[in-house]
C-alpha cells in the first residue's frame, strides 16, 4: 500500500501538535502513521450518506449551571505546581507582542 | 483625517467587525470563579479555569440567555440546536491551548441593526453572533519574562460579526457605539471600556470603481486589526488603514488587490498612530476544530424563547423615534435623553410624575447630565427622585421660579430631601408675581432712568434697547426674583400706557 | 483463609465482626506489597501514612458503635490517572511527574464517603494509552500469573494487584477496553459502566466521549457493590446521567430467566486465538445448560469499530492533551529559547513516544483537508454501529463474546508494531463506541496457563442485569477462584 504520509508532513502535524520531533522520529512517524491510516481506510467503504454524525453517546442536552459563585484556589494554590513564577504571576519566557 | 466623497474618490471603503463583549454574569463561563476585574492577579481562578487535568466545564445558564437576548435585539434568527466546539491554538492566556466557542452552528445569525448616521438609518447585517470563554492576560511588563493572570480566563465572551456593510469611518464608529449601547440597553454588560469588557477587530478593504472590470471594479487585499479595545483607536485604526490602502492601491494600481495578495494581519500602533504588518502566526488558521465532548448540546424551544423575548427592553432606535414623536424633542435632545436606558427610563417617569417633557428634558440636559458628569455617575443616580424633579418643572413651568433659580434649586437638592418648592422658599428663589409689590420698584426705577424711558417711549431704534435695561434694572432690585414677564407688563402699562 | 485472599464482602464481614483491624488489613497488604510488588510494580505511589490513618480513623470509629460506610475499612486501589487530593497523580507521564492536584476525583470522594482505605495509585499505559501498560513514563507492569507477559492495558497495574492480591479491588478507566482487556489478562472482574453512568470529574482525560471510570475486582459481588458506591449524578460532569441509581447488589444472585444471549459469527473470524474460541463458546455451552437461548446475531460493522475509535479516541485526546504546557503545572523543559520553544521542547521530553503517536493521528485527523473525510466519517459511522446494536437488542438481553483475540504476550512483543498493539482492542471498543456497560470475567485458562475472559455487554443503563448475567456464571464456575503462584 502507498504511504500516507511522508516526513514532511508529519513535521507538519508536529508542529501544529507542538512537538519537536527528531529526524528518526519523522521517518519512524511517517512509517507508523501511514500503516495506522492504511488500516482506517477501510472506513471509506461505508455509505454513509445522509447519517447523523454522534457526538456524544447520550441523547440528552441543556444541562445547565446556575450563575452563582463558588470557591476559587488562593494564589498560592494556584500557583503551587506552576514550573515557574513572578510574584502572583506563572511566568514564561517573554512573549513579543 | 476625514472621509471624502467616496465615487470622486474611486473607492468605497467596504468594513465589517467583529466585536467581542464581556458579559457581566457573577460567574464565569465554564465555572463557578467570580467574573470580576481588577482582583490581585490569579486569585479568581479554579482548576477549571486553570485548564488542570480531569477537570470539567459545566455550562452558565445566565450567560447563555444574556447572549440570546443580545441576538434577539440583533433580529437574529435563534439556532434551535447549537453546540458547544473547541477551537485549539497555543497561547500563555489560554489554559486548554483550546478555546470553547461555537463553529457551525453560532446561537444567532442572519441579524440586522438600523444605525443612525447624519440624520439617515442605515442598516448593517449581523453575520453570527456567538458565546465563548474568554482567554487570560498575559502581562508584558515584568523582567525577563511574561506573566500570566488566568483571572479572566474563561469569562463569558459574545463574538459579535457584521457583515462588511460598513463603508466609512462615521458608519463604523455609530455602528460600534450601537453596540455599546444595545448591550447597556439590555443589561448583559457594564461594556466598560476601561476594563476592556468591549474589543474590536476590523476588516478593512477598499472596493476600486473600475468601469473595465467584469464586475465593475475590485476589491484591495483585506486586512484585519486586532484587538483594538477603545472608540479612539478604532476610528484612528480605520481611518488610517482607508488611507494607507487608498496609497497602496494608487502605487501599485495591478498589484494591489484581494485575488493576487492573502488578507494580512496589522496591529495599531497606538505611539506611532499607525497600523503595523504582524508577521502571518504561524499555522494560524488551523484551529482544529471539533464539537466539545465535554459538553452538551444546547436545544430553545419556543417557551424559552418566549420567556427570554419577554426580558427585551424597548431599544435605543425604537425608543428614539418613539421620544421625537411623542415629545416632540429635537434630534440632540432624543440623542442625549435615549443614549443610556437608566437616563431614558429616568426622564419618562419624570414625565410620569407630571412634568412637561420640553421642561424635564431641558433640567435633565442642563443639570443632570453636567452634574452626573463631575460626580462621575449618571442621571437616574444623582439622588432626586423623579417625584421631585416633576415637581421642580412645575414650579418653573407656573413661573413659580424662574429658569435660572431652577438651575440653582436643582443643585440645591443633591444635598437636600426636601421638596423644591422648599428650597426655593427658604432660598428667597420664588419668583416675585404680584404686582403690587413690583409697582414700588418699576416706578422708582422709571424715574431714575427718564433718558431710556424717554428712548422706549420714543419707539425708535433705541426702544427695545431700552425697554431690555429696565427690566434688567427691575430684576437687579428685585434680587433676580421678580417674574421677568410680570415687570415687562408693568413696565409697557406705565411707560406706553398699555395694559 | 489467608487475610489477602478475601473478598471485600468477605473482609468487610470480618472487619463488621470485630476479629480483624483495618489496620491489620492494611498493614498487612502493605506488607505484601513490600514482598511482591518489587517484581510485578503494579503500583507508582503508596499512601502508606495516610492510609493506616484512615484504617486508624476508621476501627476507633467502629470501637465506639459508629455507623460505617460500606466499605469501611477496606483497602484498595486507585488508578493513577483518577485524581486525589494528596500525593502524586501522575497518569504515568513525565510530563505530569510532580503533579498535586488540589482536588478529589467524585469517585474518591465517593470511596471517602463510604470510609474506604485507598492503598496508592497504580501503573498503566502513559495517559491510559496502550494495552499493555507497557507505555508507561516510570516503568512496566508485570502480569502475576506470568512476570514475562504483559498484564494488560491501560489499567494494567490496578487489574494486576487485585490478581496478587495486593489490593482488595482497584478502579480503572475503561476508553476502549482498558478495565475489560487487563482484567481478562489477569484473571478477575472488570466493569466498564454505561457512559454516563459514572462521574468523569477528576478522571484525567484521553477520549472524553469515550471515557468511564469503573472498578476491577476479585468477584462480581464485589463489582455490583462498588458500583453502588460510585456511579450516580454528578453535576460537575455535564455527560453524567441524571438517572437513579439501583442497588446493584440487592438482586444479583437471581439468576435472569429467560436469557437470550446473542452470538456474532463475526467475532469468531480470522485473528481470534484458538483456545480463546474454544473457551468463549464452552462458556456460551455454559449458559445454554443454565437454560439461556443461544442467538445468532449479525454485527456487520464490527470490522469498522477499530478504525472510527482510533480516529474518535485520538482527536479528542490531541486536544485533551494541549493543555500540558509547562505553563500552570508539569514539566517544562530546562531553558528554552523561548514561549514557543517552550511547547516544543517540553512536549517532546514530556512526553513518550505512544502519546506523541495518537498526539499526532489526532491532529492530522482534525487538520484542515481531512477532518470530513477522517473524523466526521467515523463520527457517522459511530452512528451505525450503535444503530447495529440497538437492532440486537430488538432480539436479545445480552451480546457475549471474547474480550481479547490473543491470550497474554510477551513483553515487548508488540511495542514495535503500533498497528499490532491497536488490534487487541479490536472486541472491546465497540462498547466505547456506543456508550454500553461491558463486563470481563474469566472463563478459562490457555495451554500456557494464561488467563481468557469473556465479554458480556447489555443495554445502556442496564448493569443490574449485566452483572446478574455475569453472577450466574460465576456463581457456577471456579476460574474465579484460580490465582497466580507468586515467588518471593
Ligand atoms: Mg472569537
Ligand atoms: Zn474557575
Amino acid at each position: 500500500m502507498p504511504a500516507k504520509i511522508d516526513p514532511d508532513q508529519v513535521r507538519r502535524i508536529a508542529r501544529l501538535a507542538r512537538i519537536n520531533l527528531t529526524t528518526d522520529e519523522l521517518e519512524q512517524f511517517a512509517g507508523q502513521l501511514s500503516d495506522i491510516l492504511n488500516y482506517i481506510d477501510q472506513l471509506s467503504e461505508l455509505n454513509t450518506e445522509g447519517v447523523e454524525p454522534t457526538t456524544h453517546p447520550l441523547k440528552i442536552s441543556n444541562v445547565f449551571r446556575q450563575d452563582q459563585i463558588g470557591q476559587s484556589l488562593s494564589n498560592e494554590q494556584a500557583l503551587a505546581n506552576a514550573p515557574r513564577t513572578h510574584g502572583d504571576f506563572f511566568a514564561v519566557p517573554k512573549v513579543l507582542e | 483625517m476625514i472621509q471624502k466623497n467616496v465615487t470622486s474618490l474611486g473607492y468605497r471603503p467596504t468594513i465589517g467587525l467583529e466585536i467581542h463583549v464581556e458579559l457581566s454574569t457573577a460567574s464565569k463561563m465554564f465555572c463557578a470563579c467570580p467574573n470580576h476585574f481588577g482582583d490581585p492577579p490569579n486569585t479568581n481562578v479554579c482548576p477549571v479555569c486553570l485548564g488542570m487535568p480531569g477537570v470539567l466545564p459545566t455550562m452558565n445558564r445566565q450567560a447563555y440567555e444574556y447572549a440570546v437576548l443580545m441576538a434577539l435585539a440583533l433580529n437574529c434568527r435563534i439556532a434551535e440546536f447549537t453546540k458547544w466546539d473547541r477551537k485549539g491554538y497555543y497561547y500563555p492566556d489560554l489554559p486548554k491551548n483550546y478555546q470553547i466557542s461555537q463553529y457551525d452552528l453560532p446561537l444567532g445569525s442572519d441579524g440586522y441593526i438600523d444605525l443612525l448616521v447624519n440624520g439617515q438609518t442605515k442598516r448593517i447585517g449581523i453575520t453570527r453572533a456567538h458565546l465563548e470563554e474568554d482567554a487570560g492576560k498575559n502581562v508584558h511588563d515584568l523582567p525577563d519574562c511574561t506573566g500570566v493572570d488566568l483571572n479572566r480566563a474563561g469569562v463569558p465572551l459574545l463574538e459579535i460579526v457584521s457583515e462588511p456593510d460598513l463603508n466609512c469611518v462615521e458608519e463604523v464608529m455609530a455602528y460600534a457605539r450601537s453596540m455599546r449601547q444595545l448591550v447597556r440597553y439590555l443589561g448583559i454588560s457594564q461594556a466598560n471600556m476601561q476594563q476592556g469588557h468591549m474589543r474590536f477587530e476590523p476588516n478593512i478593504s477598499l472596493w476600486i470603481f473600475d468601469d473595465s472590470e467584469p464586475d465593475g471594479g475590485h476589491y484591495t487585499p483585506i486586512i484585519e486589526v486586532k484587538n483594538l479595545n477603545s472608540f479612539r483607536s478604532l476610528e484612528r485604526t480605520v481611518a488610517f488603514e482607508i488611507a494607507r490602502q487608498a496609497e497602496e492601491w494608487q502605487a501599485d494600481p495591478h498589484g494591489y488587490r484581494m485575488d493576487k495578495m492573502s488578507k494580512q494581519n496589522r496591529g495599531w500602533d497606538d505611539v506611532r498612530e499607525v497600523t503595523v504588518y504582524q508577521r502571518h502566526k504561524e499555522e494560524a488558521d488551523e484551529y482544529r476544530y471539533f464539537p466539545e465532548p465535554d459538553l452538551l448540546p444546547v436545544e430553545i424551544d419556543d417557551a424559552w424563547l418566549e420567556r427570554i423575548k419577554a426580558q427585551l427592553p424597548e431599544l435605543p432606535i425604537a425608543r428614539y423615534a418613539r421620544f421625537r414623536e411623542e415629545f416632540g424633542l429635537d434630534e440632540k435632545l432624543t440623542t442625549l435623553l435615549t443614549s443610556e436606558r437608566t437616563t431614558a427610563d429616568y426622564f419618562e417617569a419624570v414625565i410620569q410624575a407630571g412634568a412637561s417633557p420640553r421642561r424635564a428634558a431641558n433640567l435633565i440636559q442642563s443639570q443632570g447630565m453636567r452634574l452626573a458628569n463631575e460626580k462621575g455617575t449618571d442621571v437616574a443616580e444623582l439622588g432626586i427622585s423623579p417625584q421631585r424633579l416633576a415637581q421642580l418643572c412645575k414650579l418653573t413651568d407656573d413661573d413659580t421660579v424662574s429658569a435660572s433659580a431652577a438651575a440653582t434649586i436643582f443643585q440645591a437638592m443633591l444635598e437636600s430631601d426636601a421638596p423644591p418648592e422648599k428650597i426655593a422658599s427658604e432660598r428667597n428663589l420664588m419668583q416675585v408675581s404680584d404686582t403690587s409689590a413690583l409697582e414700588s420698584i418699576v416706578a422708582q426705577v422709571l424715574a431714575d432712568n427718564a433718558k431710556a424711558v424717554a428712548d422706549y417711549k420714543s419707539g425708535g431704534k433705541k426702544a427695545k434697547k431700552a425697554r431690555s435695561f429696565l427690566l434688567g434694572q427691575v430684576m437687579q432690585k428685585s434680587k433676580g426674583q421678580a417674574n421677568p414677564k410680570v415687570v415687562g407688563e408693568l413696565i409697557d402699562r406705565e411707560v406706553l400706557g398699555q395694559t | 483463609m489467608e487475610l489477602h485472599r478475601l473478598t471485600i464482602q468477605q473482609l468487610a464481614g470480618e472487619l463488621a465482626k470485630g476479629q480483624l483491624s483495618s489496620r491489620q488489613a492494611t498493614e498487612h497488604l502493605f506488607q505484601r506489597i513490600e514482598r511482591h510488588d518489587p517484581a510485578i510494580h503494579g503500583y507508582l505511589e503508596l499512601h502508606q501514612d495516610a492510609a493506616l490513618a484512615q484504617a486508624d480513623r476508621i476501627d476507633k470509629r467502629r470501637s465506639k458503635g459508629e455507623t460505617l460506610g460500606p466499605l469501611a475499612g477496606v483497602p484498595l486501589a486507585i488508578k493513577d490517572n483518577i485524581c486525589i487530593s494528596h500525593g502524586r497523580t501522575t497518569c504515568a507521564s513525565k510530563i505530569l511527574g510532580n503533579f498535586q492536584a488540589p482536588y478529589e476525583a467524585h469517585v474518591v470522594q465517593a470511596l471517602n464517603a463510604a470510609d474506604a482505605v485507598i492503598l496508592g495509585k497504580t501503573n498503566l499505559d502513559e495517559f491510559a494509552m496502550g494495552a499493555s501498560t507497557e507505555n508507561s513514563g516510570f516503568g512496566v507492569t508485570r502480569n502475576p500469573w506470568n512476570l514475562q507477559t504483559v498484564p494488560g492495558g491501560s489499567s494494567g497495574g490496578s487489574a494486576a494487584v487485585v490478581a496478587a492480591d495486593l489490593a482488595y479491588a482497584a478502579l480503572g478507566s475503561d476508553t476502549g477496553g482498558s478495565i475489560r482487556q487487563p482484567a481478562a489478562f489477569c484473571s478477575v472482574v472488570g466493569l466498564k459502566p454505561t457512559y454516563g453512568r459514572v462521574s468523569r470529574y477528576g478522571l484525567v482525560a484521553f477520549g472524553s466521549s469515550l471515557d468511564q471510570i469503573g472498578p476491577i475486582a476479585k468477584t462480581i459481588p464485589d463489582l455490583a457493590l462498588l458500583l453502588n458506591i460510585i456511579a450516580g449524578h454528578d453535576r460537575r460532569d455535564s455527560t453524567s446521567a441524571d438517572l437513579e441509581v439501583g442497588d446493584y447488589l440487592a438482586n444479583l444472585d437471581k439468576p435472569v430467566k429467560p436469557l437470550r444471549i446473542g452470538v456474532a459469527g463475526e467475532y469468531f473470524q480470522e485473528g481470534l486465538d484458538k483456545e480463546i474460541a474454544q473457551a468463549v463458546r464452552q462458556a456460551l455451552d455454559f449458559y445454554a445448560s443454565l437454560g439461556a437461548e443461544i442467538v445468532d446475531i449479525s454485527m456487520p460493522l464490527n470490522k469498522y469499530a477499530l478504525a472510527v475509535y482510533y480516529i474518535v479516541a485520538t482527536a479528542e485526546a490531541s486536544s485533551n492533551l494541549a493543555r500540558y504546557d509547562g505553563v500552570r503545572y508539569g514539566y517544562r523543559d530546562k531553558d528554552p529559547k523561548d514561549y514557543i520553544d517552550m511547547y516544543y521542547t517540553s512536549r517532546a521530553h514530556g512526553f513518550g513516544a505512544e502519546v506523541k503517536r495518537r498526539i499526532m493521528l489526532g491532529t492530522y485527523t482534525l487538520s484542515a483537508g481531512y477532518y470530513d473525510a477522517y473524523y466526521l466519517k467515523a463520527l457517522k459511522v459511530r452512528t451505525l454501529i450503535r444503530q447495529d446494536f440497538d437492532k440486537a437488542f430488538e432480539q436479545v438481553d445480552c451480546i457475549a463474546g471474547p474480550v481479547t483475540p490473543t491470550p497474554p504476550f510477551r513483553l515487548g512483543e508488540k511495542i514495535d508494531d503500533p498497528l499490532t498493539l491497536y488490534l487487541s482492542d479490536v472486541y472491546t471498543v465497540m462498547a466505547n463506541l456506543t456508550g454500553l456497560p461491558a463486563i470481563s470475567i474469566p472463563c478459562g485458562f490457555s495451554s500456557a496457563g494464561l488467563p481468557i475472559g469473556l465479554q458480556l455487554t447489555t443495554k445502556a443503563f442496564s448493569e443490574e442485569l449485566l452483572l446478574r448475567i455475569a453472577r450466574m456464571f460465576e456463581q457456577a464456575t471456579d476460574y474465579h477462584l484460580q490465582k497466580p503462584k507468586l515467588q518471593s
